[in-house]
This record gives C-alpha cells, sequence and structure tokens, in this order.
C-alpha cells in the first residue's frame, strides 16, 4: 500500500470515530450536547479541555519553531502552560461560582453595563478571528502534505473541511469526541518521538532523551545530544542551541503575553463554567495541565532531534565533509520526504554553484562567508524549510514506517480540526447570541439565531482563508498574537471584576478598550494593517520596532495599559453599587455554587 | 434583631475575609514560586545557574524547556488541595 491511501486510512478511520462517538453520545443525552463537562470526572473533562485548547499551533507549528531557534522559544513551552496557573489560581473557581456559560456575559453582569458586554464580545471576536487565521495556516500544511497539493490547493479544501465540521456543530459539544480526539493527537504526537528518541539515544522518553547521550555516528566517544546538536549548528553558521540570543525584555514579554492570553481565551475558560463544583473547577485546571504537559514535554525533544536528523541528512559526512549530492537525494528512500514536501511547495532546494551537492548553512553568518568562499559555495542551497512542515515530516525525515506517517496526519487535522471548529463556534455565538439577540435585536427568533450564526461562522472562515493564504507568521506565530489580544483585553477585565469591588462600569470599558486598540494597533504597525503584507510602518524586528518590543510580546504591555486606565478611570467616577459589592463577595467563596444556568 | 444574631453576622464577616486573606497570602505564595521557575530560572537567573550542567547544557535551559512546566503542575495540584482545605475549615464548601 503506498503512503497515500495509508495518509487517506488514518484520517478517514479517525474522522468515522470521531463522527461516530458524536452520535452515540448524543443518542444518550441530548442535554449535555450544551453543556458538555457537567456531570463528567474532573480527569475526563481535562482530557477534553487538552484537545480544545491544543491546536494546530502546538501540533503542527511550535515543535519547527523550537528546532530551528532553540532555547529562544521556549517562550512557547512556559507560557502556553504557565497560563494554567493564572487560570486555576484567578480565574476558573470564581467563574465557576458565578454560574454563567459566557465570559462576556460574566463581565456584563460583574461591570453592571451592556456596553461592558459589548465591548467584551469585541475583544473576544477579534481575538479569535485572528487565532483562526492561524488555525487555518495549520490547516492549508496538513491538507498540503497529506492530498500532496500546493499549500494553496490544501487551504480551500481545508477551510471547506473546517467550515463542514463546525456547521454539524456536534462535534464540540460532546466531550467523549474530544477525549477521543485528545488519544489520536497524544498518540501521534508521542510514537514518532519515541521512536526517533530510541534510535538517537536508546532512551524510549523523549523527554529524557533530550537530556542523554547521543548513540548516533559522531566519531569520537559519546556525547550528549545538545552539545552534538551545539556543535554541528555552529559549524555551519547557526546561531548555537542552547544559547539566549534574545533580549530579556522581549523573552520574559512574550513569554508573559502567552501565559495572560491562555487564561483570557473564551474557547478555554467556558469549559471551567460547567463542571459540577468549585472544588471540581480547582482540580481541573490541574488535570488539563497534565495532559498538555505529556504533548509539551515531548516537543522540545522533538524540535532538537528533528534539527539534528536533517542537519545530518544533509550533511551525511559530517559537517566538515562533502554535502549531500542531488543524486543521492533523487534515489536514495531516505530523502523520498523531500519530493514529497516540495509538491507543497514549503520546502525546496537548488544547486546554486551547479557542484552537484546541496550545501546546507547559514549564508548570513560573517564566519561562514570565508569558508564558503574557499569551497565554492554560493550560498544556501535548502533554500526554503518552512518551519510548519517539521512535525509532520518528522516521521518521514527519520523513515520511520508508514503507518507512523498515517498517524500523524490524522494527529494534525484532529488538532487543527478540533480547535478551528471550536474557535468558529465561540465567534458564531458571540455575534448571534451575545450581540444581536443581547444587544441589538433582542426579540428575534430562534431561527433568525440559528442562521445568523451560520453566517458569522461563514464570514469569519472566508476572512480567516484569505489571510490564511498570506498569514502574517508561521502558525505559532500568528497564534501567538491572538493570544497577546485576548491578553490586553478580556484576562485583566476578568481578574480586576474579582479581586476588586472598587473597578466599576466606566473604568472596565475604558480598560478594556485602551488594553485592545493599543495592542492592535501596535501589532497592525508591525505585521500591517489587518496583516496585510506590505502596510507596516515599521520592520517587525526587534532593533526595528517602535518600542523596542516585538509584536508578538506586546500583549502583556497592552494588559499592564488595561489594568492601569481601568483602576484610574474607577477611581475617578463613581463607587461600585452594594449589590455588585456583594456579588463579588458571593462569587469569592464556593458555598452555595449552584448548577451553572443557562442565559 | 438577637445579640446571637449580630454576634453570628459579625463572625460570618469575620470568617469571609479571613477566608479571603487566606486565599489571597496562598496565591502570592503560589505566584511567586511561578514566578521563579519561569522568568527568573528560566530567563532572567540563567546566567547564573549556568555552573549546573543538566544533559549537555545547564539548569536554566531544563527550567525553560521542562522543569517550569513540572513544577506549574505541581503548584495547580497544591493550589486544589490546599483550597479544598481551606473551604472546609472556614467552613464555605460545597453541599
Amino acid at each position: 500500500m503506498d503512503q497515500f491511501t495509508l495518509n487517506l486510512l488514518f484520517v478517514g478511520a479517525s474522522f468515522a470515530l470521531y463522527i461516530g462517538i458524536a452520535i452515540w453520545a448524543r443518542a444518550g443525552s441530548t442535554s449535555e450536547f450544551y453543556a458538555a463537562g457537567r456531570g463528567v470526572h474532573p480527569v475526563t473533562n481535562g482530557m477534553a479541555t487538552a484537545a480544545d485548547w491544543m491546536s494546530a499551533a502546538s501540533f503542527i507549528s511550535m515543535a519547527g519553531l523550537i528546532a530551528f531557534t532553540g532555547y529562544d522559544n521556549s517562550s512557547f513551552l512556559m507560557g502556553w502552560t504557565g497560563g494554567y496557573v493564572l487560570l486555576a489560581l484567578l480565574l476558573a473557581p470564581y467563574l465557576r461560582k458565578f454560574g454563567k456559560f459566557t465570559v462576556s456575559e460574566f463581565i456584563g453582569d460583574r461591570f453592571y453595563s451592556p456596553t461592558a458586554r459589548l465591548v467584551a464580545v469585541i475583544c473576544l471576536i477579534v481575538a479569535s478571528t485572528t487565532y483562526v487565521i492561524g488555525q487555518m495556516t495549520g490547516v492549508g500544511v496538513a491538507f498540503g502534505r497529506f492530498l500532496e497539493i500546493s499549500n494553496t490547493s490544501g487551504l480551500l479544501i481545508g477551510a471547506c473541511v473546517v467550515f463542514a465540521y463546525a456547521v454539524f456543530g456536534g462535534m464540540k459539544g460532546v466531550t467523549y469526541t474530544q477525549v477521543a480526539q485528545y488519544v489520536v493527537l497524544i498518540m501521534a504526537y508521542t510514537i514518532p518521538a519515541v521512536f526517533i528518541s530510541l534510535q538517537l539515544t536508546g532512551t524510549p522518553i523523549p523527554a529524557l532523551g533530550l537530556f542523554s547521550e547521543t548513540t548516533a555516528t559522531g566519531g569520537e566517544g559519546s556525547v550528549y545530544l545538545l552539545t552534538k546538536l551545539d556543535q554541528i549548528v555552529t559549524d555551519l553558521g547557526f546561531a548555537s542551541y542552547t544559547e539566549a540570543h534574545k533580549d530579556n525584555l522581549n523573552m520574559v514579554l512574550f513569554t508573559l503575553s502567552l501565559m495572560i492570553g491562555t487564561a483570557g481565551l473564551p474557547h478555554v475558560i467556558m469549559r471551567f463554567f460547567t463542571v459540577p463544583k468549585v472544588s471540581d473547577a480547582r482540580w481541573s485546571a490541574g488535570w488539563a495541565l497534565v495532559f498538555i504537559a505529556l504533548l509539551y514535554l515531548t516537543a522540545p525533544a522533538v524540535g532538537a532531534m528533528a534539527r539534528l536528523n536533517i542537519t545530518e541528512l544533509m550533511w551525511p559526512n559530517g559537517t566538515n565533509g562533502e554535502a549531500v549530492s542531488v543524486e543521492q537525494i533523487e534515489s536514495d528512500a531516505r530523502y523520498d520526504w523531500m519530493a514529497t514536501w516540495q509538491k507543497t511547495g514549503l520546502l525546496d532546494w537548488e544547486d546554486k554553484n551547479g557542484d552537484g551537492r546541496i550545501q546546507y548553512y547559514n549564508d548570513k553568518s560573517d564566519a561562514m562567508a570565508e569558508k564558503a568562499a574557499a569551497n565554492g559555495w554560493e550560498g544556501n542551497e535548502l533554500t526554503n524549510f518552512n518551519r510548519d512542515i517539521l512535525v509532520l515530516a518528522n516521521p518521514e525525515i527519520a523513515s520511520l514506517p508508514g503507518w507512523v506517517i498515517g498517524l500523524v496526519a490524522a494527529g494534525g487535522l484532529a488538532a487543527a480540526l478540533s480547535t478551528a471548529a471550536g474557535l468558529l463556534l465561540a465567534i458564531s455565538s458571540a455575534v448571534s447570541h451575545d450581540l444581536l439577540k443581547g444587544q441589538l435585536t433582542p426579540d428575534m427568533s430562534e431561527k433568525a439565531e440559528l442562521m445568523s450564526a451560520r453566517i458569522a461562522m461563514a464570514v469569519a472562515i472566508g476572512v480567516a482563508t484569505i489571510l490564511g493564504l498570506n498569514p502574517p507568521g508561521f502558525a505559532a506565530q500568528t497564534v501567538a498574537l491572538a493570544f497577546g489580544l485576548a491578553a490586553a483585553s478580556i484576562f485583566p477585565a476578568l481578574m480586576m471584576g474579582i479581586f476588586s469591588k472598587r473597578v466599576n462600569n466606566v473604568g472596565a470599558v475604558s480598560g478594556m478598550l485602551a488594553g485592545l486598540g493599543f495592542t492592535l494597533i501596535y501589532i497592525f504597525l508591525h505585521k500591517g494593517w489587518l496583516f496585510i503584507a506590505g502596510t507596516n510602518s515599521f520592520p517587525d524586528t526587534v532593533d526595528g520596532s517602535l518600542f523596542g518590543i516585538q509584536s508578538t510580546a506586546i500583549g502583556a504591555v497592552g494588559a499592564l495599559i488595561n489594568f492601569a486606565v481601568a483602576y484610574g478611570v474607577s477611581l475617578a467616577t463613581k463607587d461600585t453599587p452594594q449589590e455588585i459589592k456583594d456579588l463579588v463577595e458571593s462569587v469569592r467563596v464556593p458555598a452555595g455554587a449552584g448548577v451553572a444556568v443557562d442565559h | 434583631m438577637s445579640d446571637r444574631t449580630v454576634q453570628t453576622g459579625i463572625k460570618a464577616a469575620e470568617d469571609a475575609s479571613g477566608y479571603w486573606t487566606a486565599n489571597i497570602r496562598i496565591i502570592v505564595i503560589s505566584l511567586i514560586i511561578w514566578a521563579l521557575v519561569s522568568f527568573g530560572f528560566g530567563i532572567l537567573l540563567r546566567p547564573m545557574l549556568s555552573g549546573i550542567s543538566v544533559g549537555g547544557t545547564d539548569l536554566g535551559f531544563w527550567f525553560a524547556q521542562q522543569g517550569s512546566i513540572l513544577v506549574f503542575l505541581a503548584l495547580i495540584f497544591f493550589y486544589a488541595w490546599r483550597m479544598n482545605k481551606l473551604d472546609r475549615e472556614y467552613g464555605v464548601e460545597e453541599d
């Protein structure tokens, strides 16, 4: 059986599994459809949250970004897990006690203002739409590879599948489908990692393999995997893998933005509204992180080991020997993945100096210029290696069996589709339920509400697809921008709503608008207005940026502005009424928490 | 209103603020550890830890890529356990 059929088989089988479970669970109880999680054990709920949370950014993109930069991109690892600490300590138990279903409802009630609810809805739509753009980038890569077509065609087909998937809707609500998605996703991520870790270090646990001695070829006795990696990448003029090359300010702010954003994204927070008890909300966050950590502890190993494998494939005789020949790439089965990925347009090479070999090195390094001149190299000949293909290509790069490659394709699609569909549902319910029914046309019929939800979904996916064709960055970088926006707008409002009785309606609204406005404008100034390339006023680099802070890291500053403005304005305006102070008091203690009620 | 209900009312108010103060204290301690392992050991204090080597690199690298995640897990489970205990001490747990 060829690889294409095998991929199709795995993807098809996993989809049949999700749909089967959705139908089975639906037949059991329709009321659980809307309140997924109620009456579900915290461990099960944690697993479903993990599936919901880990998207194309975590699965497809993150390890690739770590692989090509090393230590500097540790921010993704700390940021996307550290946010759960904020969520568990500062938000989850109190929002559960409050007992409503949506984030904007809490903000509307706590700040006794329909305007606050409206502003919260706008913040949610902006952050979620940006998030979907990142997902679509990942969907395009996954579909492009597994249907063996160009990235653009893959993206367009993927968009249709995501739309159908989200309209079908049941996928999202049924907790057990998400449990199945988690199982597929984590197996697809860890099984190839275990194989590769065994190949390179003899350790079956990739997280430990990363810090073990390597058994791979290399000559002079045993060396640590990371030591060896550092050595071969610096030999080729690249920055060392384990050292820091980014300034501390940007790294801290970027990590902080991802952490705060995690605790401010609606589709994650929503899961904690519906657990049976306040104490369960506390445990659920912990279990969710356990299941997330299984992937996040593996990811740095995947990145480092893939970088080592790729470099060794390009330099089969060592970094001081001869580079791989074009003939070998075309004939040796270990290089088949290069031709496959070339079809997607995300990988390319060119024998610039016509010596029949492909030299992969950093042609921007001054130290390499001399060596290149001496050897007649005319620039890096591995001309394109998109970071987002690394995880999906990883089993092929390591020459793993065909079924592992099929499994990874299924896992990548599960990650991208579940999160994209979940976000589209969040956007459509925000538009139809919170915006139209809650604000503009309160007497609209159920049918009209459903129709407007579908239209909102179609518009959102249309926008995300168009912008996804020319994304503002790799999948995980685009998603990082969404986190910055959520960090600057939603998280501070929620936190002040619980921890301060003094912050009032005017304060919260001004805070959210200031935080979102500042962050969005700063991002657009560097990434282009509405992410359209070429319309940016400042280059998107640390040195060229407006305040010396990269656009992906600005969310943390936006959050500080939100806090400061909200508090300042509140002090200058009227104190909160007594019933709001009582509401805050009651949210702070678990006793008397009823079942979450629908709006 | 009898003296007794007034006293119970005052007692309840004191308990509620005592419970909240205790909660804030646990949150602050947990967040100090949260920041220390990630922003501290993982980023800012990394040069200070460079002498301690772990599997081919230094301790700061380990904290940035794995250690902080493990500490985050421990923190969330500690907080859940400690708060559920605190709920019972102050009698504010759910039925």
